[in-house]
């Protein structure tokens, strides 16, 4: 186990540097974020995830986010076991039926202030499940959602794109 | 005569279905057939409900052949088939939930995947308006004195897909486990229903996306046995290297995650390094990180060019550089063995019974391998050993998945210097008047995944059943945790990996 650990000191980092955040994402969120709230949340956001049915595609690259090229903790975003926790709310998936319940009260349990980011083109409107008997179809239709994030998943820069916006 | 060729003579032969014989059977035979299972002369690959008819899959492990019977229900009941082999409860009770055909004799009468919120009921059947508000899901008693219960899920702590865990304990050890599935149902099935074979296939490519190669791949090879379509052979070595990307990718991540939940989080960050390049290879040679909608139907929707074989190249050197060295990690890590060796054991006999494939089968001494049998190309031509161990515990788990890697790794190394110059796809013949059948059993990273479709006369699909691994590994976990302590419940949950949404559907 030294070896590896000594290693990790001698070589040089794989972690990248930050992307640009994405214009179009900036402008979606300047809407529901203000200065106040960014004041109290300094630039750190805990982050909930729910899988409101997604094929596990999103999750994914939702793990990935954790890695040493992303290291996404550098940039003060933390994954929280507790909604309680949470400032920000991930939702991926269409939202099927049997879930929708357990997401409208996961996102009761958030305290004030909270923003919720739908991850992935099923979260945006059901993608490619939209209209089955078992989807409500995109999770705008259950809670309010602050900022979406497109892809089939969205790859691991497209996800902190869109984080950066939210505490730009 | 073996015993699945002596059931099929005993039906109908359904000319139009390929590769393997389809039978329509009676109830008689239909029962004989449960008794083969029950006795262990055959193992159930599927089981799954159709318009007035239920159709099931059947493996003889002993001669290699697969084949499928049919009963037709025009009283939208058949004799159950968990009531003497309990491997097929839950596909029984999914039968009645979408379906509304009735297995009689069933040992267990509460729905599965309907939780009494489809705005239908018999979603596939009937598909009647629900009128009534949903029950509360009765769980199984466990009995005795001190005994507590912990509900935990749909919502997980975790990045985790949702279920719902409720756990029985006796102070610090679990006495029971019992699983309640179905959050992620979307109805894929339904929505396969009329669907034309591209968008079918995107569908098939997001029932699990973990293993979206495989049933991208295991979908492409039904509809094309349905189709009698010849893929080039350039696109089926194509789909290989595709295919075992993905188990490599998967595996370096499941190896690290598994560790993690053994409070040893160093293995995670190598392997999530290694995971990474996986993924990156992938998406510099095939365009997409997890290779999502690069199958289909006819051939693959990309050619690998130089750079991209270059790419992969590098990533193989890069694991062979650095895999041999988390292994002997693991290996010497007095700490991370102390939780993996004898936790959530696995007995061999379960594992036979319910036919587990993947790693969980192969770490509980059932060496079964869709790539090698029923076999398909290009493996046929590449030489295959399957690793196999009986200890059945959260390490032979791992150490499967090791073997596996390094097999991955010179599997796609063999690819690449044999593969096929040529066309990647072929345009697909019509179907000819009369729909078509085609069934396909792919080897995802998780274990074999079965296909099995009928096209209309329309080219449409009328109806595609999708059987994840994960339906025959899902009720072992409930065994293996048994009298493990409830903290390592996370830690033999991770080390089975089974799919929530490639089981809910």
């Amino acid at each position: 186990m030294r070896k590896h650990l000594f290693e990790g000191i001698i070589r040089a980092p794989l972690t990248e540097p930050a992307p640009s955040p994405d214009g179009a994402a900036l402008t979606e969120l300047a809407n529901s974020l203000d200065r106040t709230a960014r004041r109290r949340l300094g630039g750190s956001l805990s982050i909930r995830v729910v899988d409101a049915g997604s094929c596990n595609g999103c999750e994914l690259e939702l793990h990935a986010l954790g890695n040493a090229f992303y290291d996404l903790e550098r940039f003060g975003f933390h994954l929280v076991a507790s909604p309680r926790h949470a400032d920000v709310l991930f939702v991926t998936g269409p939202v099927t039926t049997n879930m929708r319940e357990a997401l409208e009260r996961t996102y009761s349990a958030i305290p004030n202030p909270k923003w919720v980011v739908a991850l992935g083109d099923c979260a945006l409107d059901g993608g490619l499940f939209a209209g089955s008997y078992a989807c409500v179809g995109g999770v705008a239709s259950v809670i309010p959602v602050d900022l979406h994030i497109r892809g089939c998943p969205p790859p691991p820069e497209k996800i902190i794109e869109g984080l950066l916006a939210l505490i730009a | 005569m073996t015993t699945l060729s002596d059931l099929v003579t005993q039906g109908r032969p359904v000319e139009a279905h390929r590769p393997w014989p389809r039978a329509i059977v009676d109830a008689g035979v239909w029962s004989l057939a449960a008794e083969d299972l029950r006795d262990g002369r055959l193992c159930l690959l599927g089981l799954w409900g159709d318009r007035s008819a239920v159709h099931m899959a059947l493996l003889d492990e002993a001669a290699g052949g697969i084949a499928v019977l049919s009963l037709d229900c025009p009283a939208q009941r058949f004799p159950s088939v968990s009531a003497v082999h309990p491997p097929a409860s839950r596909l029984e009770r999914t039968i009645r939930d979408l379906w509304g055909i009735e297995p009689e004799g069933a040992p267990d009468a509460r729905s599965w995947l309907d939780h009494g919120r489809w705005p239908l009921i018999h979603p596939l059947g009937s598909a009647t308006p629900r009128s009534e508000e949903p029950r509360p899901y009765v769980f199984l008693p466990a009995e005795g004195e001190s005994l507590h219960q912990i509900p935990v899920g749909p919502v997980h702590a975790g990045i985790i897909e949702p279920g719902h865990f409720r756990v029985t304990a006796s102070g610090e050890t679990v006495v029971r486990l019992e699983e309640r599935l179905g959050y992620v149902h979307k109805g894929v099935e339904k929505l396969m229903e009329g669907a034309g074979l591209d968008h079918a296939a995107k569908l098939a490519g997001r029932t699990s996306g973990d293993s979206t190669v495989a049933y991208a791949l295991a979908f492409a090879r039904a509809a094309e046995s349905a189709l009698g379509a010849e893929v080039p052979p350039r696109a089926q070595w194509l789909r290989a290297v595709m295919a075992e990307l993905e188990r490599l990718a998967n595996h370096f991540g499941d190896i690290g995650a598994i560790c993690n939940d053994a409070a040893f989080p160093l293995m995670l960050a190598h392997c999530g390094v290694l995971r990474e390049r996986a993924l990156r290879t992938a998406d510099a040679a095939f365009g997409h990180r997890m290779m999502r909608d690069r199958v289909v139907p006819g051939g693959v929707a990309v050619d690998l060019a130089d750079a991209g074989i270059g790419a992969i190249r590098l990533l193989i050197a890069e694991a062979r550089r650095r895999f041999p060295g988390l292994v002997q990690l693991y290996d010497n890590t007095a700490s991370l063995q102390d939780r993996t060796v004898g936790a959530g054991t696995l007995q061999p006999a379960l594992a036979r019974q319910f036919g587990a494939g993947g790693y969980v089968g192969r770490a509980s001494g059932r060496p079964f391998d869709a790539r090698r049998s029923p076999g398909y190309a290009p493996y046929d031509r590449l030489r295959l050993d399957v690793p196999v161990r009986r200890e059945g515990d959260v390490d032979a788990r791992v150490r499967i998945r090791i073997s596996e890697v390094e097999q991955s790794l010179d599997l796609i190394e063999r690819l690449l210097e044999r593969l096929p110059v040529g066309p990647i796809s072929a345009r697909l013949p019509g179907v000819g008047g009369e729909p078509a059948e085609g069934a396909a059993l792919i080897e995802g990273f998780r274990g074999d995944i079965l296909v099995w479709l009928r096209v209309g006369a329309d080219g449409a699909i009328e109806r595609c059943h999708l059987r994840d691994p994960s339906w025959f590994q899902w009720p072992l976990l409930e065994s293996a945790i048994e009298g493990n302590i409830v903290a390592d419940f996370p830690l033999c949950n991770k080390s089975f990996n089974c799919s929530y949404s490639g089981h809910d559907l």
